[in-house]
């Protein structure tokens, strides 16, 4: 017996989606999608505990949602036009008006509808168009396509409510003002990529947060995107791209137990319980990776994927290839030359060839200077090739730059380690 | 001779009366007779109220590749050197446009128009 709750919780996580993508497509309209899935949750909330539960929560989301939408123009068309009686000079177009609307249309499970996907598609591309800023496209994707409530995702990002709401209400108004269009883009590939960094900053940032004192309430923003990511490989399965960052983020995942020990506090890669690892996890990482490499059009996420999957698939960490490693991040490299590239690049020099060889071959500090990860790795390069006051140095530099908890405190031992 | 005049102003400090309020028709109005004053005096030759600065995009060409952001353009060492007013069915094609622009190295800040008057 499922509670209202679970239904209540179900239906706004999985269906809504779904309905807002299939209302935005149906009236190139995010608004009065949105905010016709609004008032059909309302609905929901404040009759299914007294009518019970429906037999098919999406169809009578999907059924409810229409109607509201249908009731919204209605009502939109008859404020228009007492402001266009009021201000003729405002122009109003004549084309904004109920001649689009439908009235009737069969409406059922809104998963057999056969327009679901591209519709899904379009709002993800829409979400993550490179006119909205970064932080709205990741608001806007975790609350539409993720279903995740403005709450969760401000509780996910710890930040308040409330700019998380004016942030999602900011980019919206953008997208209705500025005319940002619901379409397949022309040049699938560049957007596609934009989809691609928006869904691996959310796994990132979950996968870093996992390092904070746990909060039962947190979604888990490493699980959203693994779903997402799940989906737009389903929704587009000829790109390469998609099943790498799947195959990358499934390699990470794996290890998720065994990246924080008792206390929570950070384990290396080389010092972590391999015992620990998720197979099933693995497994699934390299049947993704195999799908994405037969599709013969490498991209940085798979090359990245590979990387990970060589650190995965080792039973023991002295098993590591750190020369194929080396040779994948030169790969890398080429397609996209960033700092952070070259800086692990160096590090698996330095395991493959030797310390020296390693700080030999650490990018400049320009870039990277206030990123603590790369005064870490310098450190321990100096620590692995003796120069023990080196390392203390930039151990300490690291730890002044750390932000995340679980960072700072294992910063603080390397820094006594070496003192 | 032709001119242009730019306009700016603190977009934060604008009145926002509600259209059919008599706040409205009077600010409305004396933009109509600055119009009209134009136009009488054979000065008019075009011009447009833009929409806020929350609706605009920059796109940063380069032939290293473009690239898009949210946002007007932060004057740094570029200058004004022009302007367009195009038809374009969305941001998209708008921008797809302005990527057409034959200066190899710019900054092209897309904001929609919101009034322009009859000329």
């Amino acid at each position: 017996m499922v509670t209202i709750d679970a239904a209540l919780a179900q239906l706004v996580r999985q269906d809504a989606p779904r309905v807002l993508a299939l209302l935005a497509g149906r009236y190139s309209d995010l608004h009065l999608a949105d905010d016709a899935v609004a008032d059909a949750l309302a609905e929901a909330a404040k009759r299914w505990p007294t009518d019970g539960v429906p037999d098919n929560p999406g169809a009578w989301l999907n059924r409810v949602a229409s109607r509201r939408a249908v009731d919204r123009i209605r009502r939109l068309d008859v404020e228009r036009r007492r402001t266009q009686a009021a201000a003729p000079e405002l122009h109003a177009d004549p084309n904004d008006s109920a001649a689009t609307m439908h009235d009737t249309f069969l409406i059922d499970d809104p998963i057999s509808d056969p327009n679901l996907p591209e519709d899904q598609l379009r709002l993800m591309f829409l979400c993550c168009h490179p006119a909205l800023n970064a932080d709205a496209q990741v608001a806007l994707t975790l609350r539409l396509i993720g279903g995740l409530t403005t709450d969760e995702i401000a509780a996910a990002y710890l930040i308040p409510t409330p700019t998380l709401a004016q942030r999602i209400s900011r980019a919206k108004s953008k997208i209705r003002d500025a005319v940002i269009p619901l379409h397949m883009p022309t040049h699938l590939e560049h957007r596609l990529d934009a989809v691609l960094s928006v869904l691996y900053l959310v796994f990132n940032e979950g996968y870093l947060g996992r390092g904070d004192a746990p909060e039962p309430m947190r979604v888990d923003l490493c699980e959203e995107a693994l779903r997402l990511t799940r989906s737009l490989a389903d929704l587009l399965p000829d790109h390469a791209e998609i099943h790498g960052l799947l195959a990358l983020e499934l390699f990470h995942d794996a290890r998720r137990d065994a990246r924080l020990d008792a206390n929570a506090d950070l384990v290396l890669l080389p010092n972590q319980d391999r015992t620990r690892w998720h197979q099933p996890g693995i497994e699934k990482g390299n049947a993704a990776l195999r799908e994405a490499m037969a599709l013969q059009a490498p991209g940085r996420y798979q090359i990245q994927a590979m990387i990970a999957g060589y650190h995965t698939n080792a039973r023991h960490a002295e098993d590591t290839d750190w020369t194929r490693i080396v040779a994948l991040y030169d790969r890398l490299i080429a397609i996209d030359p960033s700092p952070i590239a070259a800086l692990n690049r160096a590090v698996a020099i330095g395991m493959a060839e030797g310390p020296q060889a390693g700080l030999a071959a650490l990018p400049s500090s320009d870039d990277l200077s206030t990123y603590h990860l790369f005064h870490a790795a310098e450190a321990e390069l100096h620590l692995m090739a003796g120069n023990v006051e080196e390392a203390r140095t930039a151990f300490e530099t690291a730890h002044s730059l750390a932000r995340n908890p679980a960072e700072v405190r294992h910063l603080e031992r390397r820094v006594a380690e070496t003192t | 001779m032709e001119y242009m005049i730019l306009l700016h102003s603190d977009e934060s400090a604008a009145p926002d009366f509600a259209p059919g309020s008599p706040e409205f028709d009077e600010m409305m109005g004396e933009w109509m007779a600055f119009n009209a004053e134009l136009a009488e005096g054979g000065h008019m030759i075009g011009g447009a109220s833009l929409a806020p600065t929350g609706t605009a995009t920059t796109l940063h060409k380069s032939p290293d590749g473009n690239s898009t952001t949210d946002g007007p353009y932060a004057e740094t060492k570029e200058q004004l050197g022009g302007y367009y007013v195009i038809e374009a069915a969305d941001l998209d094609e708008a921008l797809a446009i302005a990527a057409k622009v034959p200066i190899p190295y710019g900054s092209f800040e897309v904001r929609p128009i919101a009034f322009r008057p009859e000329v």
